[in-house]
């Protein structure tokens, strides 16, 4: 079974570029350039020194001792929440603003949810000195004051989107209409592992990072490099493509995908796309998304605005399809206790997607010598509102 | 042969107008297709709503998300078309999203628009090559012409692919935008057009996109065999409902 994609942009049968011809020119620029660009040594050398010295790599892969006692097998986290910005979200906009300035843009575009890509965004577009927009839901715009404060500062425009349900997928459907008006000299940096090819590709390359060095740590600290489960949470699905990239052709390693089910998965207010949706089309691409029967897409719920999209990106959707994956979905509630779990033993608090993976172990059972690899792809400074709501801290 | 290239074949510019099916009532569909034609329109695209439309501007995206709200599904246009071929003649093409037609089953789809009468589709987000991979024996076999867009910055070359597949028209988009957008036509428009013009194409071209009064109207034909109207239709449907539909078709040409 091959897990990359074709030559057409397909991870079996998903993937492709469903875009309006207005979008052609663009993605058909990116398409022929993104794999020469990402190989020269130029780019390399920038791309490797950024993430090093702006973004603090590596992040540490760190043994948790008191959570592998409590639950009777190794963990070991992967600490993209150390990263510069508080999440893996940076690795991607480094390379995709590098990527940017060597197609000649000068303005950058982008959709955020929660506003972590965003801020990220905004992040690599002050440290470039490029123009930067980014679309949020009117909605988000209310629910994540601090991140739409610290996009300001850092210089961007946060422009509402006011259309549909006025959340990420309409953010996103908003910079897809901003490139196709600014077809010349825009980038459209999508934050996710979603899109028309080669986005899926070239972010989940950028974020491949975090198994690469997931491989060497491992390696250094417990003698050999491919641990037996890799566990992420999936809302796009950037950070799991990242965590798993190195070692989907290991039929050795577990892969191990955590969705949101929001309050249920039965409950009508749920993002656990593998369990509700259906094969479609979605910003570009053919994946599984929750739509109606009619094929209108719907508005995905989860208390976590990372995970809260009615889709997930098509290589996860491959994944799901040939079984290579186990899906698992994750409530509110588990998530939280999660959470709160990390906090208590370990000193770290989570982002409430991360917290999800965390979750997995109220789902599946590992063996006391297994070795368990969970990204831990954001911290949770950005959620303390809801914490301290859900807690009554 | 099928009404479009018999309307293609008539002596004079073209007016083709869009509108959002279920919108601006549930039940408009049919009295809107009606009064079109009886007023002169020579071509109608009807919009079959979609909860993502990102090629659309807001105009239309607000039709869209209206008509859902009142109820159409894409089973129930079908059902109020399906005696619309015994009162219209003009051809009558079915403008959407690529996902409800999946939903809905390509094969099916395509067979129901056929026993209607529905004579082609507009699929801003099915991409040329997509479609001669996998649609477009379908899509023939159902007697249905399959229009693409071409852009300001479409390429010759893609142009030329382009203008080989279709059989039927080619939808110009008049410049880099969603719909909607524009209210005058400056001079990249004029190069464009003539750009195309000079390409010699074997299909006619149809101008949309920022048509919306009788200055756009005649500027896009001078060189192209027809326009389209869409967001400036709707307006109107916003403002009167169904009724002075006369007067908007009298005062493009």
């Amino acid at each position: 079974m091959n897990y990359q994609v074709n030559e057409k942009g397909y991870y079996g049968d998903f993937g492709g570029a469903y875009i309006p011809e207005m979008l052609y020119p663009n993605v058909e620029e990116l398409r022929t350039t993104y794999l020469d660009i990402m190989n020269e040594p130029s780019f390399k050398k920038e791309f490797d020194q950024l993430l090093k010295d702006y973004v603090g790599r590596p992040s540490p892969l760190y043994f948790a001792k008191r959570l592998s006692e409590k639950h009777n097998t190794k963990v070991y986290l992967k600490r993209e929440d150390l990263n510069h910005t508080g999440a893996h979200k940076v690795n991607n906009t480094i390379g995709q603003i590098l990527v940017a300035k060597r197609l000649g843009k000068n303005r950058i575009i982008a959709e955020t949810g929660a506003g972590q890509h965003g801020v990220a965004t905004a992040t690599v577009c002050a440290l470039m000195g490029i123009k930067c927009i980014v679309y949020m839901g009117e909605i988000d715009i209310k629910r994540q004051a601090p991140n739409v404060a610290r996009m300001k500062m850092l210089g961007a425009e946060v422009r509402p989107a006011k259309s549909g349900s006025k959340t990420l997928k309409d953010a996103t459907n908003e910079a897809i209409r901003d490139w196709i008006n600014n077809p010349v000299d825009t980038h459209y940096i999508i934050g996710s592992a979603i899109g028309p090819h080669p986005y899926p590709d070239m972010v989940t390359r950028f974020q491949s990072i975090i198994s690469e060095e997931i491989k060497w740590q491992l390696k250094e600290k417990e003698g050999k490099e491919n641990p037996d489960y890799v566990v992420a949470c999936i809302g796009g699905g950037s950070n799991a493509a990242g965590t798993y990239y190195h070692f989907l052709d290991n039929p050795n390693v577990g892969i191990i995908a955590v969705e949101a089910a929001g309050k249920g998965v039965d409950s009508g207010e749920s993002a656990a796309t593998s369990q509700l949706g259906k094969e479609g089309i979605i910003h570009g691409c053919k994946t599984l998304l929750m739509q109606t029967p009619d094929g209108q897409i719907t508005e995905p719920y989860s208390i976590s605005a990372g995970l809260d999209y009615p889709g997930v990106g098509p290589l996860h959707s491959h994944l799901y399809k040939t079984k290579r994956a186990e899906f698992y979905s994750v409530t509110d509630d588990d998530a939280m206790a999660a959470g709160l779990e990390l906090s208590q033993l370990e000193g770290i608090i989570p982002a409430i997607e991360s917290s999800h993976a965390l979750a997995i172990f109220n789902d599946k059972k590992f063996k006391p010598e297994d070795i368990v690899v969970i990204s831990l792809s954001g911290r949770g400074d950005k959620d303390l509102d809801t914490y301290i709501n859900y807690f009554k801290l | 042969m099928n009404r479009i290239h018999t309307t293609l074949e008539q002596d004079k510019k073209l007016l083709s107008i869009y509108f959002t099916a279920g919108y601006p009532s549930l039940n408009d569909t049919v009295k809107i297709i009606q009064d079109l034609e009886k007023n002169g329109v020579d071509m109608i695209e009807i919009g079959l709503p979609f909860s993502d439309p990102l090629a659309d501007g807001p105009t239309i995206q607000e039709s869209s998300t209206a008509a859902l709200k009142n109820g159409m599904t894409t089973q129930l246009l079908f059902e109020q078309l399906k005696d619309i071929r015994k009162s219209v003649n003009i051809p009558l093409i079915i403008m959407g999203y690529f996902n409800p037609m999946m939903q809905y089953g390509i094969e099916a789809f395509c067979a129901k628009c056929q026993e209607i009468g529905i004579d082609g589709l507009i699929i801003p987000d099915l991409p040329v090559n997509e479609y001669h991979e996998h649609y477009q024996e379908t899509f023939e076999k159902y007697g249905l012409i399959n229009v693409f867009l071409i852009t300001p910055q479409t390429s010759d070359e893609r142009i030329r692919f382009i203008d080989d597949v279709s059989n039927g028209f080619i939808y110009m988009v008049s410049s880099a935008s969603t719909t909607g957008a524009k209210s005058t036509f400056g001079n990249t428009q004029q190069q464009y057009f003539e750009r195309i013009e000079a390409l010699n194409l074997k299909n006619p071209q149809i101008v949309g996109f920022g048509i919306s009064n009788n200055e756009t109207f005649t500027q896009a034909t001078k060189t192209a065999k027809g326009a389209i109207i869409g967001s400036a239709f709707i307006k109107h449907l916003t403002q009167h409902e169904t009724s002075n539909i006369n007067n908007f078709v009298k005062s493009i040409r």
